[in-house]
C-alpha cells in the first residue's frame, strides 16, 4: 500500500475536530460506572453536570472542552507500507494547522519564551508526531490526543533510588494526587511510568495516561500497582472537580519499562475527564474511524 | 443553603451575603480573564478601558469566530466554545484585581489559595466553582461576545461576554474564611496514612 499524502492531511485535521467533540466510547462507560458507585451528592451533581456536558457537545456539535490542548498524533505503521517519513509528518502538520483556521479552534499553542502564538495551534516540535511500527499489513493507525493543559500540568518526575523501594513509588503516586486534588479536573486517569530513562519514564506515563478505559499494564508487575493504586486513589475523598466524593480517578494506568541498576524512576502524567482521543485506520479498503 | 441570583455588577454586602454552599446564578454582564490578560495588566502596566468594578470575571480563554462587526455585535467576535480553565495558575493576580480594578466574583475551576482566599475576606469577594470541561453546556449560557481588549493577546484578552442564566455556580471560597479545597484538602490529608498503609506503603 502506497500512503496517500493528502489522505493523511484530512484525516489530521478531520481526527482534531472529531477529538474534541466525541469523547471515546470507554469513557463514556466509566462516567457511568462513576455514577453507580459515587455516594457524595456533590459528586454525583458534578458527575452529572459532566454527563450533560458530553449530550449538549453531541447535539450542539460543539466542542466539549474549550483547551483545544497540545497536539498530538501518534501514527503506528504496518506492514508493506510505502511512505515518504518527511512527507508524512509535513501532512500531519498542515492537517492540524487547517483544522485551527478552518474550523475555527483556538490556538493554545504558544513560543515558550515570547509566548507569541502563531494562531496555528502548531510551533516549534509542536504538533507532537510519534512513529511506531507494527505487524498489522498494509495498515496505518493515525489517534489523535488534543492533551488539555489543566491535566497536563500535573506532570512530576522523581528519580527515586534503588533502596526506597517499590513502596516509595506507590507513595509519590498518592502524593502527587493530593497535591492536584481538583486543578487537574478529575475524575481522571492518573497515568504512571515506572522505570526507564527519566525521559522513557515521562513518556510512559504519558502513555499510561491516554490509554483506553478497560486496558490494563501488559507487565504482571505493572498490573498489580495498577489494581492497587486504582482503589487507593479512590479513597482520597477528593472527587469530582475536587469538591468531594470518590470519584477522584476513573483508574490509574501503569507502563512500566526495564530500567538502570542505580535507579528507580517514577513518573506522573494525568488526563483529565475530558479524555479526548480520535483515531482512524488506513488501509487499501479505505478509512475506518474507530 | 442558599440560591442567588445576581445581576452583575453587585456591592460588597452582596458580595459578602454568599456562604460557603450557596449556589449562584449571575446575569448579564460577565468578564472573561487569562494568565496573558493579567500579566499584561499587573506586570507589564497595560490599562484597559473596560470597566470591571463590581463586576465577576471567568478563568477562560475562548474558542472564537471572527466576524464582521454590527450593530448587534460589535466586538466582531462570535463565541465558539466558552469554557473555563485551571485557576490556581493566576492566584496572585486576584488581591490586586479586586482592590485596583473592584472585581467581586472570580469564577473558576480547581479553586484558589490562601491569597485568595485572604483577598475576599478583607476586601469582599467570593470564588463561584464552574464544572471544568463542561464548556459546551457554559457555552449555551452565553448570549454574545459584547467587547473585547487587548485582542492582541487573543484567545487571552479581556472579553466581555451577555450571558443569561449562567450557572448555577457553587460557591467554594466565601469572604468569611470558607473554602471546600481547604477542606477536602485537610480530608485528604486525613486519610494519607491510612491509604498508603492499605498498598503496603506506610
Amino acid at each position: 500500500m502506497q500512503l496517500d499524502i493528502k489522505e493523511v492531511e484530512e484525516l489530521s485535521k478531520t481526527l482534531y475536530i472529531r477529538a474534541l467533540k466525541l469523547l471515546p466510547r470507554d469513557i463514556k462507560q466509566g462516567f457511568e460506572r462513576l455514577m453507580a458507585q459515587e455516594t457524595d451528592a456533590t459528586g454525583r451533581a458534578v458527575l452529572g453536570t459532566m454527563v450533560e456536558n458530553i449530550q449538549v457537545a453531541e447535539r450542539t456539535k460543539n466542542l466539549l472542552c474549550q483547551d483545544t490542548g497540545i497536539p498530538i498524533y501518534n501514527v503506528t505503521i504496518g506492514r508493506n507500507v510505502d511512505f515518504d517519513g518527511v512527507a508524512m509528518k509535513e501532512a500531519i502538520r498542515r492537517g492540524c494547522e487547517r483544522a485551527t483556521k478552518e474550523h475555527p479552534l483556538r490556538s493554545s499553542v504558544v513560543h515558550p519564551i515570547t509566548r507569541k502564538n502563531e494562531q496555528t495551534s502548531c510551533g516549534v516540535g509542536v504538533p507532537l508526531i510519534n512513529v511506531d511500527f507494527d505487524t498489522r499489513d498494509e495498515t496505518v493507525e493515525i489517534e489523535m490526543i488534543p492533551k488539555g493543559s489543566g491535566s497536563e500540568n500535573g506532570s512530576f518526575l522523581q528519580m527515586l533510588v534503588p533502596a526506597d523501594g517499590v513502596s516509595a513509588v506507590k507513595r509519590f503516586v498518592i502524593d502527587k494526587v493530593i497535591e492536584c486534588g481538583g486543578r487537574v479536573c478529575p475524575p481522571t486517569i492518573v497515568g504512571v511510568g515506572i522505570g526507564g530513562t527519566s525521559d522513557l519514564c515521562m513518556h510512559l506515563a504519558k502513555i499510561a495516561a491516554t490509554r483506553a478505559l478497560g486496558t490494563t499494564c501488559k507487565d504482571a508487575e505493572g498490573a498489580k500497582i495498577e489494581a492497587q493504586l486504582s482503589g487507593a486513589v479512590n479513597e482520597l475523598g477528593i472527587g469530582p472537580q475536587g469538591l468531594g466524593g470518590r470519584s477522584t480517578s476513573f483508574r490509574v494506568h501503569v507502563e512500566v519499562a526495564a530500567t538502570h541498576i542505580t535507579m528507580n524512576p517514577v513518573a506522573v502524567n494525568i488526563q483529565c475527564h475530558s479524555a479526548r482521543r480520535a483515531s482512524a485506520i488506513i488501509t487499501p479498503g479505505g478509512i475506518a474511524f474507530e | 443553603m442558599t440560591h442567588h441570583v445576581l445581576e452583575m455588577p453587585i456591592t460588597e454586602q452582596q458580595a459578602r451575603s454568599l456562604r460557603l454552599g450557596d449556589t449562584v446564578t449571575i446575569e448579564k454582564t460577565l468578564f472573561g480573564i487569562r494568565d496573558a490578560t493579567l500579566i499584561a495588566m499587573f506586570d507589564q502596566g497595560r490599562t484597559t478601558r473596560l470597566n470591571l468594578k463590581g463586576h465577576a470575571v471567568v478563568h477562560t480563554a475562548p474558542n472564537v469566530k471572527k466576524v464582521d462587526p454590527r450593530p448587534t455585535n460589535s466586538s466582531g467576535y462570535e463565541p465558539v466554545c466558552i469554557g473555563t480553565t485551571t485557576s490556581m495558575r493566576m492566584e496572585r493576580f486576584t488581591r490586586p484585581l479586586m482592590e485596583r480594578d473592584g472585581v467581586r466574583l472570580i469564577i473558576g475551576k480547581g479553586g484558589m489559595g490562601q491569597g485568595t482566599l485572604d483577598a475576599l475576606g478583607d476586601i469582599g469577594g467570593a470564588y463561584l466553582a464552574v464544572i471544568g470541561g463542561a464548556a459546551a453546556l457554559q457555552t449555551t449560557w452565553i448570549e454574545a461576545i459584547e467587547d473585547v481588549d487587548f485582542d492582541d493577546l487573543n484567545p487571552e484578552s479581556l472579553w466581555k461576554f451577555r450571558i443569561k442564566g449562567f450557572g448555577p455556580l457553587l460557591v467554594t471560597m466565601d469572604s468569611h474564611g470558607g473554602s471546600t479545597y481547604a477542606q477536602i484538602n485537610a480530608e485528604a490529608a486525613a486519610r494519607r496514612a491510612a491509604v498508603l498503609a492499605s498498598i503496603g506503603s506506610a
